[in-house]
């Protein structure tokens, strides 16, 4: 190195070994590391993505727990003048396709975004450090573990669960949402002939509006596990959190090697 | 057995002269958009086209499709069973009894070999041989693998014929089976209903006759023209439910003007068929009408789809009384005990860790 550096390399010492043979931490976040102790990994579509789709997690929740579960009648106007419980299914609606599009366009970012980018739809199954860091975070999780390891994007555990209650829970809640959404849109049309064929697969409709509702329920459970990790990870481990996702940088709080 | 007349033939007979044939003929034809050169064509084939042969088939079920089905008034069950079609056997309809039925029906198969049209109202049970079910001494399942053998196509009337209706609901002690579950190399016409609607049974038969085809099917090979839209779409109290305004108890003020039956379980947004718009019995009024929610009858397996009162359905899975929002809510409730406890645990252990460095350090 030419520059003086405040952050003294020691290019002989291994870093990050177990994120890097899980396929974690790429060669230039190891270069980022060693220069600075934090490394940009969530680019800006990825983080706009990650609130545009709470926020309409959020209003998808609650419409559909109404459409379920009715509020109670209001005496506002004469029916014609008003629209409560169209408001809520519109609501309903629009988020769900909110949600799709943004979901589409977080598949796109895979492809053309960075290395991380790619994290929420692959897991590495057939990597065996893989498997054995998920066990490791595991026994974390499990007070078995005194201390956490250091990861550039999501922790193999955590990397699983988005894997299946995001990846798959969306992909499942937007098929499932649009077969129902295509009953209204009637038969025939556009959404009937792309997701039609969903409502005979699960017997009838009343079926599947029952398995589309245990999905949100699915989604919520998801909520509370994940936003309770993300705020105990940003208290006890070695990495920064909450802030990831609004800045796009992980720092690390030590600069031990491991 | 005679020859089976043509359509002119039973004109004819009710008194219609050749003058006024003629020009339904030629009214018919400007009606379709055709030439004038069509005239004598629809003229020839109402000479020369023998009516369809029907044999309608009863197994496992309670004749309300039949009672339905003698109801309609658009066109008149009369009409269609005297001029439209040739009903050969019809066990419950017919003035033959016993063996002469059997004949009658022997006959019709012979002699229409892949040309009759097979109404089966009902289901077969097929536990024990078929045996909670006897026709002319036989079981059920084997008259209609024989009438079916040899059909252009089968209709299956009603719930129990297309889905399984309650004979077939849990645990179906008789193992009541739908028609196309016996029945596979046949197409298949399902008009679901307990019973389906008079006028969408005998639209269906007069649909097959006028064109000479099956009508066009849905998914779940229902008449797109009845079951396209659910009752939902077309009924007169849709804007009450868009609005918000539904009925909260039976004996409430928004039952007594007319609101929404959402809350009370009608199952009209999940349920398929024409009950809005065609109605009942003449088109007097259909069940919500008289202020009653949709139970959803024409729809797959809707015995065993939870109460008829209930909006959520109620998950028996999870014990008699649960639902998805009670199953979500329980889990729920423990994944958030779970990590309650989980941070307890956790501050606890750094606040351990914490003392042990400081003592550590001193």
């Amino acid at each position: 190195m030419s520059e003086k550096s405040i952050h003294e390399a020691n290019p002989d010492v291994e870093i990050l070994k177990a994120a890097t043979l899980t396929g974690d931490a790429t060669a230039e976040d190891l270069d980022s590391i060693r220069r600075r102790t934090s490394v940009y990994v969530y680019e800006t579509p990825v983080r706009l993505w990650h609130w545009i789709n709470a926020l309409a997690i959020l209003v998808l929740c609650g419409t559909g727990w109404f459409i379920g579960n009715p509020p109670p009648s209001m005496q506002i106007a004469e029916a014609t003048h008003q629209f409560v419980f169209g408001y809520i299914r519109f609501a309903h609606f629009a988020a769900g396709m909110i949600l799709t599009v943004g979901f589409l366009g977080r598949i796109y970012w895979a492809f053309v975004g960075n290395h991380h980018a790619k994290q929420l739809f692959i897991l590495p199954v057939w990597n065996k450090h893989w498997w054995s860091e998920v066990f490791f975070e595991l026994r974390w999780y499990l007070f078995l573990e005194k201390e956490p390891k250091k990861y550039v994007g999501h922790n193999p555990l955590a990397q699983a669960a988005m894997f299946f209650f995001m990846t798959l829970g969306i992909t499942f809640m937007i098929v499932t949402g649009l077969a129902l959404y295509s009953e209204g849109a009637g038969q025939g049309g556009f959404w009937d002939s792309l997701f039609g064929w969903v409502i005979p697969l699960f017997g009838n409709s009343q079926a599947l509006h029952s398995i589309h509702h245990l999905g949100m329920w699915a989604i919520v459970i998801f909520m509370i596990i994940h936003i309770y990790a993300a705020i105990r990870e940003d208290i006890m481990s070695r990495q920064s959190m909450v802030s990831t996702m609004i800045s796009g940088t992980r720092t690390f709080k030590d600069d031990r090697p491991e | 057995m005679s020859q089976i007349e043509t359509f002119y033939d039973v004109m004819r007979r009710q008194g219609i002269t050749r003058r006024s044939f003629m020009k339904y003929c030629s009214l018919t034809a400007a009606a379709l958009g055709l030439s004038p050169a069509y005239v004598p064509k629809i003229a020839h084939a109402m000479e020369t086209k023998p009516r369809t042969p029907v044999i309608w088939v009863h197994g496992l079920e309670c004749t309300c499709c039949s009672e339905s089905f003698i109801r309609s008034a658009h066109p008149l069950a009369k009409d269609v069973v005297l001029s439209m079609i040739s009903l050969d056997y019809d066990d419950t309809l017919m003035a033959a009894a016993g063996h002469q039925a059997e004949a009658a029906l022997q006959d019709t198969i012979e002699k229409y070999k892949g040309n009759y049209i097979l109404a089966v109202e009902g289901n077969p049970p097929l536990n024990e041989d078929g045996m909670f079910c006897i026709v002319g001494g036989k079981p059920f399942v084997e008259q209609l693998k024989h009438a079916a053998e040899h059909a252009k196509a089968v209709i299956s009337w009603g719930a129990c014929a297309s889905y399984g209706c309650v004979q077939a609901a849990k645990p179906n002690p008789t193992r009541a089976t739908p028609v196309h579950k016996v029945i596979t190399d046949k197409p298949i016409i399902k008009v679901p209903g307990c019973p389906p609607i008079a006028e969408v049974m005998t639209g269906v038969i007069t649909y097959m006759l006028t064109f000479d085809r099956l009508p066009e099917l849905d998914r779940q090979g229902r008449p797109a023209m009845f079951y396209s839209q659910r009752i939902h779409d077309k009924c007169y109290r849709r804007p009450h439910f868009d609005a918000g305004q539904f009925v909260e108890a039976w004996d409430d003020e928004n039952a007594r003007k007319g609101y929404c039956l959402y809350k009370m379980g009608c199952k009209g947004p999940t349920t398929y068929n024409a009950c809005s718009t065609v109605r009942w019995n003449e088109g007097v009024s259909f069940p919500i009408q008289s202020g009653h929610g949709c139970i959803g009858c024409s729809e797959d397996g809707f015995w065993d789809h939870g109460s008829f009162y209930n909006r959520v359905t109620d998950l028996t899975q999870f014990g008699v009384e649960s639902n998805a929002d009670k199953v979500g809510l329980a889990a729920a409730g423990v994944v958030g005990a779970g990590v309650a406890a989980h941070a307890a645990i956790s501050a606890l252990k750094s606040a351990q860790k914490k003392t042990q460095s400081s003592k550590e350090e001193v």
